[in-house]
């Protein structure tokens, strides 16, 4: 009600992370990799298929992390993004007979347009007038994919069947494993590209503008450009993860992307640490497996059992996996000593 | 013309439904700063008791005073149990937080209750409301009752001493404890009487639209829309939206060709965005300036 309010007085919606906080250290980076090459060796198909929906939703999460993390803009909107991906990827391959791998970074530029011109608009709001809005977006989607005026290409309700990719060069291995190295390749492509682009000038001004924005303008950061950019950046990323996922789940449907999808996503960056690039592909993990655990514990309340376990992992560690990567660095530490 | 008179109407009847919600979510904006995304679970809990209390053979009235004062206490429990330990952690821990509230409230009560729908009894009656098809004395009833909501929280708001201490400790906390507001109760206040309004407005809306465990999503996103439009910082703001929001819900359901029931949400949220970028802190609501 206060009609004037003091920036610096407030806590931050998003803390700051200090810039070499926000990725792993070269070992653990080298374990994780090392994991995630080897795991999918000793797995049976359908597990496969989850770890490429685990790095798939990691991406996604990952592209909200650099918005809400970043930039300190928070979207509700992203399951739009990752089904404008998903579509451009299948109506390019199913329509228009274009390989599946040059299909992703189209789906990304298009993204990256669609999300800068939302950038636009979403400029003149912040905290929740902007989560508004970006979740207008999230609830209109699956509705305009069902359009009669677009049936031709989206298949309206019914949505498309993609075709699964075969192993090129005649590789011995199945199409699970080779769609899963395939994704494993662009989400360490896009990680790398990610951390680097957070260290550069335009990652600095994300994070000037996140901590405070009258200062950041103040220092002759282009706000407006760069609130635009992060916005087109995350939707470029979520396009190529909806792509992948269009791929990965050979079906793409507007129900399949509606507003839960993006709920999702927010929790596994925050369960993840917001602000903590590693941390997305544990928070993907919570958001793949936590509701399935839940059902296992009872088919009734899962939607309870989902929300008990949520509460537990919000008190545990109300900073999400990041907290917990601390707490353990502290502990190596004291031990080296 | 008559039928924009009567489309006009109808929005209104419907637009009450949204201002009662959205009261309720400007109630706990006041009080905490933050939307909390499991407000319509937990009216729609709250209706289910007093569904429960009259199954029982409970008079409606009673029913009504004991569903009141068991959202009260419950909404007071929450904040004490829930949200209390997660007061220093971030923001958008919170909202983690009521997204965990909604998915736990909406599975109970689907359990206890399951998911068939309902009747829920009126005590306006649906008879035609002065001779007009399209309000019925329930919805009357319901904006009546709405407008006298709003009358009293602002008497509260403006003339009781609790009143001033709540608004104290939502504007200025640690100037609040200062001058020896208990602020952390206050929060817990507020988390009451959100709840409370909120159980109101499950009441009033259940005979239109039926009691079942997912009756309150939709409703819940126009209450959001209609307090946002209104300004998040003023209860006659989020009344007001909240009519706003059903009458050009229906004009555009009727007049723009295409839009059929599906696309109505969508037009709804394109025009509140449209305001909000024409101006930023809503209709009623008073803008932020902000000082490094």
């Amino acid at each position: 009600m206060s009609a004037v309010e003091e920036v610096t007085s407030e806590a931050p919606a998003v803390e700051a992370v200090p810039k070499r906080a926000m990725t792993l250290g070269y070992g653990t980076s080298l374990v994780v990799l090392g994991l995630l090459i080897i795991a999918p060796m000793f797995l049976k198909n359908f597990f496969v298929f989850q770890m490429t929906m685990l790095l798939i939703y990691a991406l996604a999460v990952l592209a909200l992390n650099i918005l809400t993390g970043g930039s300190g803009q928070f979207s509700l909107g992203q399951s739009a993004f990752y089904a404008v991906g998903a579509y451009t990827s299948a109506i390019l391959m199913e329509h228009m007979g274009v390989n599946y791998a040059l299909t992703l970074p189209i789906a990304g530029i298009i993204c990256f347009g669609f999300g800068f011109l939302f950038g636009q608009p979403a400029l003149r709001l912040s905290g929740i007038y902007l989560a508004l809005a970006t979740f207008a977006l999230a609830v209109a989607m699956p509705q305009l994919l069902k359009l009669g005026f677009f049936e031709h290409w989206t298949g309206g309700v019914q949505g498309l069947v993609v075709t699964k990719p075969d192993a090129p060069f005649g590789l011995p291995i199945s199409q699970d494993r080779w769609l899963y190295y395939f994704t494993l390749v662009i989400a360490i492509g896009i990680y790398v590209a990610s951390v680097n682009l957070l260290r550069s000038r335009s990652g600095r001004a994300f994070m000037a503008i996140r901590d405070n924005e009258i200062a950041a303008s103040a220092m002759g950061v282009d706000v407006a450009l760069y609130k635009t950019l992060a916005f087109g950046v995350s939707a470029g990323i979520t396009g190529v993860a909806g792509g992948l996922g269009a791929i990965a789940v050979q079906f793409v449907a507007p129900d399949g992307y509606t507003i839960t999808l993006a709920i999702s996503l927010f929790l596994g960056m925050v369960v993840g640490g917001v602000g903590w690039l590693p941390g997305s592909i544990v928070g993907s993990a919570f958001i793949i497996f936590v509701p399935n655990i839940a059902e296992h514990i009872s088919k009734g309340l899962s939607g309870a059992v989902f929300g008990v376990l949520l509460f537990l992992v919000i008190f545990l560690v109300p900073h999400g996996a990041r907290q917990v990567a601390i707490v353990a660095q502290q502990l190596i530490g004291k031990l080296k000593k | 013309m008559e039928l924009f008179i009567n489309q006009v109407l109808a929005g209104i009847a419907t637009g009450a439904i949204y201002a009662c919600m959205a009261l309720a979510v400007v109630m706990i904006y006041q009080a905490i700063d933050h939307l909390n995304f499991a407000q319509g679970e937990m009216a729609m809990f709250s209706t289910f008791i007093a569904w429960q209390l009259m199954q029982w053979g409970v008079p409606y009235w009673w029913a009504f005073l004991l569903t009141l004062a068991f959202s009260f206490a419950g909404g007071i429990a929450i904040e004490r149990m829930l949200f209390k330990p997660l007061a220093k952690a971030p923001i958008l821990t919170n909202v983690a937080g009521f997204i965990a509230l909604f998915a736990i409230v909406n599975s109970v009560a689907g359990l206890t209750w399951d998911f068939t729908i309902k009747q829920f009894p009126t005590p306006f009656g649906s008879s035609p409301f002065l001779g007009s098809q399209l309000i019925s004395t329930h919805q009357a009833g319901m904006i009546g009752v709405t407008v006298g909501l709003l009358i009293l929280l602002y008497l509260f708001f403006q003339f009781t001493r609790i009143g001033l201490a709540m608004r104290a400790a939502a504007s200025l906390p640690e100037s609040a404890r200062l001058v020896g507001i208990n602020t952390s109760w206050m929060i817990a206040l507020g988390w009451g009487m959100a709840s409370a309004i909120g159980a109101i407005a499950g009441i009033l809306i259940a005979p239109v639209v039926f009691l079942e465990p997912n009756m309150m999503g939709g409703v819940l996103i126009y209450g959001f829309a209609a307090a946002v439009l209104g300004g998040l910082t003023s209860p006659l703001g989020a009344v007001v939206g909240g009519f706003l929001v059903g009458v050009f819900e229906n004009l555009a359901g009727t007049y723009i060709p295409g839009v059929g029931n599906e696309l109505k949400l969508p037009i709804a949220l394109a025009l509140i965005i449209t305001v909000l970028v024409l101006k930023p802190a809503g209709l009623f609501g008073r803008p932020i300036v902000k000082r490094v």
